[in-house]
């Protein structure tokens, strides 16, 4: 049944990436001159694979929505960057990486990969700290680490809560070298409305200048696509408001499968929803878990008087708290992956202990650090560790210099001083596995179509851990695409430049142009907002953080009638020839419509727990999530058919040689 | 909570743009800035008009979007924190609230409030960065030690987000404060110190070419900027020119 060649290199694990490194082919600086790429989006994957393909000789047409390059929204990442350097000297390695990447990923990612991405993570790092990002460091100079969920060393790099921002300008820095040198054209403010496919191989793209409306055609010898995730088909999400699935969604259609769809990741620490104006979630850094403890109420009257006001959380003796996390899992704490501590808060705020008027909220609470540190100071300093004033006011300046502007952001939208009363938090939509299917070179099973970054899905398997998205996007960028691209482009070398004036052009063209005439002159009765919003609920509700057949199957229908009142109601004032930003989110909540279609359907067809995919159906009596390995060890890969739900499931079977697979357990 | 707004709005970049009056009515005080947008957007849209034109996109303060005059102030009345971080419990019940684009001379405007920054990206073309290829065999990370203040220091720079906050409310839409953060952050690290005359020379130049004026030192971008990229790399900026205007063998 399957078509699905992942093209894993023979040979032993550890030697795989070196030998197909040495034996693909390559293609000389001269004729690289001679070879176009396209590159679609601009965050930490396709900001590095387009500096890194323009410095090898390559002449780039790199693509980004927003109003520069700078801006995409890997730019938004707070907490870190994981490499296996091990300069913490507590036992890490790239086995060790590749280990805790695979078991957090619940055994759904492909081994070689895994492999390969710890194996170049030591790389990103040198490579990183070469441009000048400004990582941070500790006293003696040397970089500093720390440790996220999942793991039990500390691994991750990071600059303050903006690790995403200094790496992502070091890309664009890098980018913008080239642009100064030529070799990197660059079109800000253009989206990719459709992949040019000829003679079977993807040969261009039609863009939209969002600016003047002109549908362009561009034409290179590869495509690569780094458009991002597609966490705003739940409308509220950690994700920038411009998100989309639209590149990666006109692939599918034009014959790209769309691989593990229904693996989503909820953030366990987001703050929570405060009304229905709301546009979108503010993320939490998950490096907060380090030194937050999560907990509610173990009494329900105490959540009621927390709730109504009556009592404050700081009023609560340590007796009468629940710090669950640690309670259910004592080995990682407060430290458990994401989707663990995601489904353990739901259970908590299902049983009525939610501590906010929703009763979709718990406690993340500093006081137990701000005394740790404060008496630790105390010490170094000589002072009184006995004087709990002192303590305090030398513990919060501890906190603060970790995670100052976490704490400004949150009090910034919530009004609440989390220095002084815990931090009200509650999972949201952050980041999704899944993406477009690809091979060991990154290529999906369209030839010269790449994917790279969130975009692809190769990587996280079914649950990501903290800290490797950002290794994940320029691991692909830096140091994987560049080479294997070499390999497809070898054959290039004779081509010529790709005409734009093909037939090929011209119907995608057509297409694109007939779409966006249909959503100007349809001028319904609703807004796209009013569609988007109650897609994002249907999923939410029924394809979100726990999920069973029945409401699969109801979603399906939901959002299928949603689609169809969208092209029927839907409302875009203005035209097409100018800037339009009710056009541009029209154009990508159709997409949005047509995707969250097929998340229910891989989610209904994969009838077992794993990672952040939790069937009801398939669960330990404990309430674990519970693999079936047995008739699920592989990634599902869907080709689309004219209606969503009804697209034919390819599967990729994985095979693990080199890591034990388990019941994965925390406790 | 319900306010007027005078909204600027401007057809293209070639049409003359006016101030024009909209209601916004039942407001919620935790709502930011571009949720009242919103909600005020949706109106218009509901009226059969065009909605209100504005960039935006993480919405929490980081990618630098965002980009409001409001009463008179770059990102609103609060400090340190962008249009998108702006909260309505800033504002009265009852308030008027103007809303202009950013206006200087190298920031045209495109449509309403959307204006075209790409000026910062020459400016960051034209040397904001260090010359090294991807490659897996630079040196190791941790080969250079460096001191965590310097560190610090370049790392407090380097937050800047390129919003054009301090441009906006420049009297001389000086980008002074955007070109010296990267010049600084650069200058301070080890990695920055082989192009450290090339860069600055280099980028003023670039700066001065795109039509952003002069520094008089009022201090205004400091105030403004949600970063609070500090004054004191414009003085690191003016240094590091000096120094290579006199000792660059260009």
């Amino acid at each position: 049944m399957s078509k699905l060649d992942a093209k894993i290199p023979e040979g032993p694990l550890k030697d795989k990436w070196t030998k197909h490194k040495n034996s693909i082919n390559l293609v000389n600086p001269a004729n690289k001159r001679s070879i176009d790429v396209i590159v679609v989006g601009t965050g930490l994957a396709g900001a590095s694979a387009a500096a890194s393909l323009a410095e090898m000789g390559y002449n780039v047409k790199s693509f980004c929505f927003q109003d520069s390059p700078r801006r995409a929204h890997s730019i938004a990442a707070q907490g870190g960057i994981n490499a296996a350097k091990n300069y913490q000297n507590d036992g890490d390695s790239v086995y060790r990486l590749f280990y805790d990447t695979v078991k957090g990923g619940d055994y759904r990612s492909r081994e070689a990969n895994v492999y390969r991405l710890a194996e170049v993570s030591t790389n990103i790092i040198d490579q990183c700290v070469a441009q000048g990002v400004p990582f941070a460091r500790e006293y003696g100079g040397l970089l500093d680490n720390r440790s996220f969920g999942g793991v039990q060393v500390s691994r991750t790099f990071y600059a303050k809560g903006q690790t995403g921002q200094q790496l992502l300008l070091g890309a664009y820095s890098a980018m913008s070298r080239q642009i100064n040198k030529g070799k990197i054209s660059m079109y800000n403010r253009h989206e990719m409305l459709d992949v040019v496919i000829v003679d079977g191989k993807a040969r261009g793209i039609i863009a939209r200048n969002l600016i003047t409306g002109e549908i362009e055609r561009h034409s290179a010898h590869a495509v690569v696509l780094a458009s991002g995730g597609y966490g705003n088909v739940f409308f509220l999400s950690t994700n920038a408001m411009g998100s989309n699935v639209t590149a990666a969604w006109k692939a599918h259609k034009k014959g790209a499968y769309f691989a593990n769809p229904c693996f989503t990741q909820i953030h366990p620490t987001c703050i929570p929803v405060s009304g229905e104006y709301q546009s979108k979630l503010t993320l939490m850094s998950e490096s907060l878990r380090n030194d937050g403890r999560i907990w509610v109420p173990k009494n329900i009257e105490d959540v009621e008087a927390i709730r109504s006001g009556k009592k404050k959380p700081t009023e609560l003796t340590e007796d009468e708290r629940d710090y669950y996390l640690e309670r259910r899992y004592p080995a990682f704490g407060n430290l458990v992956p994401r989707d663990v501590a995601s489904r353990a808060a739901k259970e908590r705020c299902d049983a009525g202990y939610g501590v906010n008027e929703t009763g979709e909220a718990v406690f993340l609470d500093f006081a137990s650090a701000i005394e740790r540190y404060g008496k630790e100071q105390a010490n170094i300093k000589g002072l009184d560790d006995s004087d709990s004033k002192l303590v305090t006011k030398l513990g919060k300046e501890v906190v603060k210099a970790k995670y100052g502007n976490l704490f400004q952001m949150y009090e910034k939208i919530t009004d609440d001083n989390p220095y002084e009363t815990p931090m009200k938090i509650y999972p949201a939509v952050h980041y999704t596995m899944g993406g477009l299917w690809v091979d060991y070179n990154l290529m999906t099973n369209i030839s010269g179509l790449y994917a790279c970054g969130e975009a692809n899905f190769s990587d996280h398997g079914a649950n990501r851990l903290g800290a490797s998205a950002l290794m994940q996007g320029l691991a692909d960028g830096y140091f994987v695409l560049p080479y294997t691209i070499g390999d497809y482009l070898a054959d290039d070398i004779r081509t010529g430049s790709i005409p734009t004036d093909l037939p090929e052009f011209d119907e995608a063209e057509k297409q694109a142009k007939e779409r966006i005439d249909k959503l100007v002159s349809n001028k319904g009765t609703k807004t796209v907002d009013y569609f988007h919003k109650k897609l994002g609920k249907i999923i939410w509700n029924e394809c979100g953080m726990s999920r069973n057949k029945e409401d699969l199957l109801r979603a399906i229908d939901e959002v299928s009638a949603l689609r169809e009142e969208f092209w029927k109601e839907v409302n875009i004032p203005g035209s097409s020839n100018e800037l339009n930003q009710e056009l541009e989110k029209a154009g990508r909540v159709a997409d949005f419509l047509e995707l969250g279609e097929l998340m229910c359907k891989d989610a209904l067809e994969r009838a077992e727990s794993c990672g952040g995919h939790f069937r009801e159906e398939s669960q330990t009596e404990e309430g674990e999530a519970l693999r079936n390995d047995k008739e699920f060890t592989f990634v599902s890969a869907w080709e689309y058919n004219e209606k969503p739900s009804e697209s034919t499931l390819h599967k990729e079977e994985l095979i693990f040689e080199n890591i034990e697979v388990k019941q994965r357990s925390y406790k | 909570m319900n306010l007027t707004l005078r909204v600027w709005r401007q057809k293209n970049a070639n049409e003359k743009g006016k101030i024009v009056e909209y209601k916004a009515t039942n407001i919620s005080p935790d709502m930011s800035f571009l949720e009242m947008m919103d909600v005020v957007n949706n109106d218009i849209i509901q009226k059969g008009e065009e909605p209100i034109a504005f960039d935006h996109d993480c919405r929490e303060g980081i990618c630098g979007s965002c980009s409001m005059y409001i009463n008179g102030e770059a990102h609103g009345p609060a400090r340190a924190v962008t249009t998108c971080q702006l909260h309505m419990r800033e504002f009265k019940d009852g308030e008027t609230i103007y809303i202009e684009p950013w206006r200087a001379k190298a920031f045209p405007v495109i449509k309403d409030l959307v204006v075209d920054r790409s000026a910062f990206d020459r400016v960051i073309q034209a040397g904001g960065y260090v010359s090294v290829n991807t490659s897996g065999n630079t040196l190791d990370a941790n080969a250079i030690p460096i001191p965590k203040e310097d560190a610090d220091d370049a790392f407090s720079a380097a937050t800047c987000i390129g919003c054009g906050a301090c441009v906006a409310t420049c009297k001389n839409s000086s980008a002074m404060l955007f070109v010296s953060a990267k010049v600084s952050q650069l200058a301070l690290l080890p990695q920055g110190q082989v192009e450290r005359e090339d860069r600055v020379l280099n980028m003023v130049d670039q700066m001065d070419l795109e039509g952003f004026g002069n520094c008089t030192n009022t201090g205004a971008c400091e105030v403004e900027c949600p970063k609070e990229i500090s004054l004191e790399n414009i003085a690191r900026m003016n240094r590091e020119y000096l120094s290579a205007s006199v000792n660059s063998k260009k």
